[in-house]
């Protein structure tokens, strides 16, 4: 098959689909069988591949600052609320 | 923190422990401010909306059914707080990514076919992002259209599914679907871009 077809076409829009095994079992199966025969369209998937990689190990460079004390008592007050108006009675 | 361990304290604090207390605010407070820096664009906003959303989801802590889905509920949260963030200041224009501008072109030499991309083995798959490449994403993120970066960072970097992406964006699975292949395909084109520059400077540097 060679690349560049209205296959390929196809392949190129459900290929993220494939790569998280969401894609129906036919189409799937279709995709393996293009793949095979498609060295242009392995190495474009094997690029996307590793941009979902990238992106899983993704880690922006601001962090927050540390939290301030009152900022961190409220949050305690706010759960320790929560908790105790969530007790089963008779417990 | 693997999403077993964030379940895990999910629970603990559910269960009113408070050795967890700490550890999910660290942990949480990471993930709100990253997700809602990318979103509203301002380290005060992403500040405010990662104090916002913890405030609410200790109040609501009693309502958290299910502790395996905490990451999908708190990043819902704090998207809804982005939203009104964005509506007070600026409101990025939305603008469709359309498929073909990310299909790339091909090389035809005789019988021979090649794609016009980037030598892709040369980029590292350890854990450590160099800091060069993590700029290239910094900025890939940041170019893309809000809404096809609040899917991308649900779904890939926060590692939701399909589905709890879905839930948070109020989205079909189908859109979801649609915007996280066109977000992936832009981010790979900016890679691509950057990974081709470097193999340029190399040949330069060894003619």
């Amino acid at each position: 098959m060679p690349h560049g077809t209205e296959e390929c076409k196809q392949i190129f829009a459900t290929l993220s689909e494939y790569l998280d095994l969401e894609l129906a079992p036919d189409a799937c199966r279709q995709m393996e069988a293009h793949l095979a025969g498609c060295p242009p369209c392995v190495e474009f998937a094997e690029s996307l591949r590793k941009t979902v990689a990238l992106c899983h190990e993704y880690q922006a460079g601001e962090m927050p600052g540390p939290i301030s004390q009152s900022a961190r008592a409220r949050l305690v007050e706010a759960w320790q609320r929560a908790v105790a108006g969530n007790k089963p009675s008779g417990d | 923190m693997e999403k077993e361990a964030e379940i895990q304290l999910a629970r603990d604090l559910m269960a009113g422990q408070p050795e967890a207390f700490d550890r999910f605010v660290e942990h949480f407070r990471a993930k709100i401010f990253q997700y809602s820096w990318l979103m509203c664009g301002h380290r005060e906003d992403a500040e405010e909306v990662s104090q916002e959303t913890l405030l609410r989801v200790f109040e609501n802590f009693n309502q958290l059914r299910q502790p395996e889905r905490v990451r999908a509920w708190v990043l819902r949260i704090a998207k809804n707080f982005c939203l009104m963030k964005r509506r007070r200041s600026q409101f990025a224009p939305t603008q469709e990514l359309s498929l073909d501008e990310y299909m790339p072109a091909l090389d035809r030499d005789g019988g021979h076919v090649k794609l016009q991309i980037a030598d892709w083995s040369s980029l590292p798959e350890d854990r450590m992002l160099r800091a060069e490449l993590r700029r290239i994403l910094d900025q890939a993120i940041a170019r893309l259209p809000d809404t096809y970066r609040s899917v991308i960072l649900l779904r890939d970097v926060e590692d939701l599914s399909t589905e709890e992406t879905a839930q948070v964006l109020d989205l079909s699975v189908d859109v979801i679907k649609t915007r996280l292949h066109r977000a992936r395909l832009a981010i790979r084109q900016e890679v691509d871009r950057y990974l081709k520059t470097k193999e340029g400077s190399a040949r330069a540097s060894r003619n």
